[in-house]
C-alpha cells in the first residue's frame, strides 16, 4: 500500500507540472481569429488529460523499474498475481465515459467553429498549381442608377477585422487545401465545379499580416504555394474594396499590369526573364516561340490572346499542358484581357 | 558460382527478359490497333511499361520456381509435401531459394525486411538534410538531377513518398517475419497450414519491392503515400510503378493472413485452448483478420487510378461525373486498418516480453487478448478521421470523431494491464527489456497525441502538418520499431544458437531512443506550431530552423544506432558465444527445444499442461514436452 501511495503522490505532481508547463509553454501560434479561441480552449483539455495519462503510465512504470528491480544476485519471481477483474472493468468503463464527454464537447466546439453569421461577406477563393487568388463581389452604382454587382479581383486576401467571411473554394485543377495556422481552421479545396465547393467560415480578430499556404500536396511547387492575408478595421476594408472596384483610369499598359497582379498572373510568369512555371513575359512579344509540337509561331497579339483564352492551344515547348487555368476568358472583361496584353507588349527585353 | 543457380538469381533474370516480353507484348497489341509503338511521349510509354513490369513480375514468381509444385499438380503429378534440404547444397542456398519451411520464410520475410528499412531510412535521410535549414540547398545538387532528371522539389516530394510506401512495405515484410516464424513455434505445429502459399507471399514481394523502388528512374511520382486523385492521375510513369508495387506486396498480406488465421485454429499443440496461446499468437491473429479482410480495399483504389490512367476511365474526375473524395474513402478503409497491422504484432511482442523480465504473470491475459480483437473491429469504423478537412459531408464526421476517440479505450486497457504486469515484479533488464519498456513509452505518446487529432475542431488545426507526423511516427516506432527489434534480440538466440553483444545492444537502444524522443518532440512542437508536412522548404521567419536542424542531427542518431544495432548481429550470428538453452529462462516452448530449431521444430507434439505466463507460481509448468503417448491414458 505505501507504495500505491507514494506514486499517487507522484503521479499527482507530475500531473500539475506537466500540465502546467502544456497550457502555459506557448505552444499555438497567436490566436487571430474568433474560431481560435474556441479551438484553444478544446486544446487546453487536452493538455491536462495528455498531462494525466502520460504521469499516470510513466511514473507507474519508472517506480517500478527502479523499485521492483531484481537486484545483483536476486532469485525468484514476483508477486504471483494474473489479474484482477474489477481493476479490468472499472479502467474500461472510466475511460468510456471520458471519451464519450470529450465527443460531445469535440461537438460542440465544432458547432461552434462551423456557426455561421448572417451578416457575413463571401469572399471566392481560386487555388491552382501554385497560385491562390481572390474575388470579391462588390456592387457598384451602374450608368442608369441601378446596382449592378462587379467582381474584384486580388492576390492578397484582405479581410476586414471582427466580421465573418465565408470563404468559398474552388480549385482548378487538384486537391488543395487552405490553412492559415494563426486562424486554426483548414478546408480542403476540390475541383470539380460548383457540386464541390466547400466553404470554410472564419472571424478574424486580430489586426496584422498573415499567410495562407496550402496544406495539401498538389505537385512540384506545393511547398511555396501561398498568399498573403491581411486583416485590416473594416472602415478600411470598406475603402480598399471601393478603389479595387473602380474602374482603371491609368494607360492600357498600366491597367494590364494591375490585372496581371489581381488575377495571379505573374506568380507564373515572370517580368524579368527567369524562367517560372510558365514562360516569361520579357521580351516576349514579337519573339519566335517553339511550340511542344515542334513547329514556331511569332509572339504577336494574336497569339498572346489565343494563349489567354485558351492555354492548352499552343504548348510551349518545355511547359506541360493543363497548368495554366482555362477560365480567365469567362473571369476578365474583354477590355481586361486587351489590357494585360498591352502590359505584356511594354516588356521588351533590353 | 553458386548463386547462380539459386532462385533468386533465376527470377531476376526472368523478371528482365518477362519485362523486355511484356512491352513487345503491348507494342504489338498498339500496334494491330494502329497506336504508335513508342514515341518520347509519356502517354504512349506508360501502357508499354505497364504491361511490361506486369508481365515481368509474373515471370519473376515463374523463375523463382514458386510455381512449380503447382504446375506439376495441374498435369496430374503428385509432389512430396515436406521437403528436406538437399543434402548436397550448402544451407545459405535455402535462404535464396523457394523453401517450405516456415523458419526459412520467416528469416526471409524479416532480411527483405531489414534491406527495405535500410532503404527506406536512407531515403528519409536524404530529405531531413534537406530539411535542416530552410532554403533548398542539398537536394538542388547536380548530381541528382544528372541522374534522375528531375528538379530539387519533385525530388523531394518523390523521396518523401517512396520512405512512406518503403517504410510501409518494410513494416508488412516484418509483421510476415514475425507471425511466420513465431506462430508455428508458439502453438507447437511443425509448420504453416499451407507451407507453398506461405513461400509465394514472400516472394510476391520480390517483383513488388523492385518495382516500388524503381518509380524513381521512372519519373518519381509527388503525391505523398496516400496518392489522392486528381494529383496522382497527373503525375508522372513513376505513379504506375508505385501503384503496382503495392498492389503486389498487398498480395503477400492476404496470402500471409489466410495462413496465419488457419494455422492458429487447426494446429495448435493438444491442450491449447484459444486462451491459453501465448499472446502473441492473439495479437497476430487480429492482425491476420485485418490484413485478410481490408487489403483488398487498397488494391481496389489502386487498380481505379491505374485504371484512370491508362484506359481514362472517369472514376475521380468531378467534370465527367466522378468523384475526388470517393478515392479517399476507399484508400483510407484499408490504410487506416492497416495501421493497427503494422502495430498490434508489435504490441503482441510487449505482451509477451514483459512477464519473462518481469517474472511475473501478464496482468489481464484475457483483456489483453480481448483488447487486441477490439482494437481490430473499431479500427474499421474510423477511417474517415483521416478526412475531417478534406470536404466530405459535415455530419459524417461526427460519428467518425466518437468511434475515433473510442480506439483510447482498448489500447488504454494494454498499457494499464503492462503496468499491473510490472508493478511488484521482479525487472530485469537486458536489451530486450529495455526496447520493450521504451516501446510502452513511446506508444504513449502516440497514444495521447492521439485525442487532440480525433476532435474535429483541434484536428482542422493539426491535419496535414507535422504533429501528425510526430503522431504517427510515435505509433510506428512505438508499435513497430522497437517492438520488432525487442523481437530480434529475444529471439536471437533462438535463430542463431548464438548470444549478441549486450554493451553494444543496450548502446543501440539508448541511442535511438533518446534520439527518436528529440525528433518526435520536436515534430509535434513544430507541428502546433503550424508546420506543414510534405514540403521541402519552409519560410526562414516561421523560426523551425534550429528545430529543424536538431531534428536532423537526432535522425542521423537513429539511423547510425540502427547500423549499429544490424552489424552487432550480424557480427554474433557468426562469432557470438554460444547460447544453446532457455537463455531467457521464458515458459514458452520454443525455448524448451535446442537453439536453431530443428528442421520440423518437436519431435513430438508437446501438451499443454498450464497457464502461459504463470511466473511466480512454483511447480508450474506451461507445457509438458514428453507427454505420455496418447494409448497411455486412453482417447480423450
Amino acid at each position: 500500500m505505501i507504495h500505491l501511495a507514494i506514486v499517487s503522490v507522484l503521479v499527482i505532481v507530475s500531473t500539475v507540472l506537466l500540465g502546467l508547463f502544456l497550457t502555459t509553454a506557448d505552444l499555438l501560434p497567436p490566436q487571430a481569429s474568433l474560431q481560435a479561441e474556441t479551438v484553444d480552449w478544446l486544446f487546453g483539455v487536452h493538455w491536462w488529460f495528455i498531462a494525466f495519462f502520460v504521469s499516470l503510465i510513466t511514473v507507474f512504470i519508472l517506480y517500478s523499474v527502479i523499485v521492483f528491480r531484481r537486484r545483483k544476485g536476486e532469485r525468484g519471481d514476483g508477486k504471483y498475481v494474473t489479474g484482477n477483474h474489477q481493476l479490468e472493468i472499472l479502467w474500461t468503463i472510466i475511460p468510456i465515459a471520458i471519451v464519450i464527454w470529450m465527443a460531445v464537447i469535440g461537438a460542440s466546439t465544432l458547432a461552434d467553429v462551423e456557426r455561421r453569421d448572417p451578416q457575413a461577406i463571401t469572399v471566392d477563393v481560386f487555388a491552382s498549381q501554385w497560385v491562390w487568388r481572390f474575388e470579391y463581389t462588390v456592387p457598384v452604382v451602374g450608368e442608369n442608377g441601378e446596382e449592378i454587382l462587379t467582381a474584384v479581383a486580388s492576390d492578397t486576401l484582405v479581410l476586414p477585422k471582427d466580421q465573418q467571411v465565408i470563404l468559398r473554394l474552388h480549385s482548378q485543377d487538384v486537391i488543395h487545401s487552405f490553412f492559415v495556422p494563426e486562424f486554426r481552421v483548414k478546408q480542403d479545396v476540390l475541383p470539380g465545379g460548383e457540386e464541390f465547393t466547400r466553404e470554410l467560415r472564419v472571424t478574424p480578430k486580430l489586426e496584422g499580416e498573415f499567410k495562407v499556404r496550402c496544406a495539401e500536396i498538389c505537385g512540384r511547387l506545393h511547398y511555396d504555394m501561398q498568399a498573403g492575408i491581411m486583416v485590416v478595421p473594416g472602415s478600411e476594408f470598406d475603402a480598399w474594396l471601393q478603389e479595387q472596384s473602380g474602374e482603371c483610369n491609368l494607360s492600357d499598359a498600366e491597367c494590364g499590369q494591375r490585372w496581371s497582379q489581381t488575377y495571379g498572373c505573374v506568380a507564373c510568369h515572370s517580368l524579368n526573364g527567369d524562367e517560372g512555371v510558365g514562360p516569361t513575359w520579357l521580351g516576349l512579344f514579337g519573339s519566335q516561340v517553339e511550340l511542344a509540337d515542334g513547329s514556331t509561331v511569332t509572339a504577336d497579339e494574336a497569339y498572346l490572346l489565343n494563349s489567354i483564352q485558351d492555354p492548352n492551344a499552343q504548348i510551349v515547348a518545355g511547359f506541360p499542358p493543363g497548368i495554366m487555368p482555362q477560365d480567365f476568358d469567362e473571369r476578365l472583361a474583354e477590355l481586361q484581357i486587351q489590357q494585360i496584353i498591352a502590359f505584356i507588349m511594354s516588356l521588351e527585353a533590353e | 558460382m553458386r548463386f547462380f543457380s539459386t532462385g533468386l538469381f533465376r527470377g531476376l533474370l526472368a523478371q528482365v527478359l518477362g519485362t523486355i516480353v511484356g512491352m513487345a507484348f503491348v507494342m504489338a497489341v498498339r500496334v494491330i490497333m494502329g497506336l504508335p509503338a513508342w514515341s518520347a511521349e509519356a502517354s504512349v510509354q506508360e501502357p508499354v511499361l505497364v504491361g511490361g513490369v506486369l508481365i515481368g513480375a509474373i515471370s519473376f514468381l515463374v523463375g523463382v520456381g514458386i510455381f512449380d509444385d503447382w504446375f506439376k499438380w495441374a498435369r496430374g503429378i503428385s509432389t512430396v509435401d515436406s521437403i528436406e534440404p538437399d543434402p548436397a547444397k550448402p544451407n545459405w542456398m535455402r535462404y535464396f531459394s523457394v523453401d517450405y519451411d516456415h523458419k526459412v520464410i520467416g528469416i526471409q520475410y524479416g532480411v527483405t525486411s531489414l534491406l527495405l528499412l535500410g532503404i527506406g531510412g536512407t531515403l528519409a535521410m536524404l530529405f531531413r538534410t534537406e530539411l535542416a535549414q530552410s532554403g533548398i540547398t542539398f537536394l538542388n545538387s547536380d548530381i541528382f538531377e544528372t541522374i534522375l532528371g528531375y528538379s530539387s522539389e519533385h525530388l523531394y516530394n518523390t523521396l518523401m513518398s517512396l520512405h512512406g510506401i518503403v517504410m510501409i512495405a518494410s513494416i508488412l515484410l516484418g509483421v510476415g517475419a514475425l507471425s511466420n516464424y513465431l506462430v508455428p513455434l508458439l502453438i507447437g505445429a511443425n509448420d504453416m497450414a499451407f507451407p507453398r502459399l506461405n513461400s509465394f507471399g514472400f516472394w510476391v514481394n520480390v517483383p513488388g519491392a523492385i518495382i516500388l523502388l524503381s518509380s524513381m528512374f521512372f519519373g518519381g511520382f509527388d503525391t505523398g503515400w496516400v496518392g489522392y486523385p486528381p494529383l496522382s492521375l497527373r503525375a508522372p510513369i513513376g505513379m504506375q510503378m508505385f501503384l503496382i508495387g503495392v498492389y503486389l506486396v498487398g498480395l503477400s498480406s492476404i496470402s500471409g493472413a489466410i495462413n496465419v488465421i488457419v494455422t492458429t485454429f487447426t494446429m495448435r499443440a493438444k491442450g491449447m485452448s484459444l486462451f491459453k496461446m501465448p499472446i502473441f499468437v492473439w495479437a497476430a491473429l487480429a492482425t491476420a483478420f485485418i490484413q485478410f479482410t481490408a487489403t483488398q480495399l487498397i488494391a481496389l483504389s489502386f487498380q481505379l487510378i491505374i485504371l484512370e490512367r491508362l484506359l481514362g476511365m472517369k472514376f475521380f474526375d468531378a467534370t465527367a461525373g466522378g468523384d475526388p473524395i470517393l478515392y479517399q474513402h476507399l484508400f483510407w478503409f484499408y490504410s487506416h486498418p492497416a495501421v493497427y497491422v503494422f502495430i498490434l504484432p508489435g504490441l503482441g511482442v510487449i505482451s509477451e516480453l514483459l512477464p519473462v523480465f518481469a517474472r511475473k504473470p501478464l496482468f489481464g491475459y484475457k483483456w489483453i487478448a480481448m483488447s487486441s480483437l477490439g482494437i481490430a473491429l473499431v479500427g474499421f469504423f474510423v477511417w474517415a478521421h483521416h478526412m475531417f478537412a478534406s470536404g466530405m459531408s459535415p455530419y459524417l464526421r461526427l460519428p467518425f470523431m466518437y468511434a475515433t476517440l473510442l480506439v483510447a479505450v482498448p489500447t488504454g486497457v494494454k498499457f494499464f494491464s503492462w503496468v499491473g504486469t510490472l508493478w511488484e515484479a521482479k525487472i530485469t533488464l537486458p536489451t530486450p527489456m529495455l526496447f520493450v519498456l521504451g516501446a510502452i513509452i513511446i506508444f504513449l505518446l502516440g497514444g495521447v497525441t492521439g485525442p487532440p487529432l480525433g476532435t474535429i475542431a483541434t484536428d482542422l488545426h493539426l491535419h496535414d502538418t507535422y504533429f501528425v507526423v510526430g503522431h504517427f511516427h510515435n505509433t510506428m516506432f512505438g508499435g513497430y520499431i522497437f517492438p520488432f527489434f525487442a523481437a530480434l534480440y529475444y529471439w536471437f538466440p533462438k535463430l542463431t544458437g548464438r548470444m549478441y553483444n549486450e554493451k553494444l545492444g543496450k548502446l543501440h537502444f539508448w541511442a535511438m531512443w533518446l534520439a527518436f524522443m528529440v525528433l518526435t518532440l520536436g515534430m509535434l512542437f513544430i507541428g502546433l506550431q503550424g508546420m506543414r508536412r510534405r514540403v521541402v522548404d519552409y519560410d526562414l521567419d516561421l523560426g523551425f530552423d534550429a528545430t529543424h536542424l536538431i531534428m536532423t542531427i537526432a535522425g542521423f542518431v537513429i539511423f547510425f544506432s540502427v547500423v549499429v544495432g544490424l552489424l552487432n548481429l550480424i557480427y554474433s550470428a557468426r562469432r557470438g558465444k554460444e547460447a544453446k538453452g532457455n537463455v531467457w529462462n521464458s515458459r514458452s516452448p520454443e525455448w524448451q527445444i535446442s537453439s536453431p530449431p530443428p528442421l520440423h521444430n518437436y519431435a513430438q507434439p508437446f501438451e499443454v499442461v498450464g497457464e502461459p505466463y504463470d511466473y511466480g507460481l512454483p511447480n508450474s509448468t506451461y507445457v509438458n514436452m514428453t507427454p505420455a503417448p496418447d494409448g497411455a491414458h486412453g482417447a480423450e
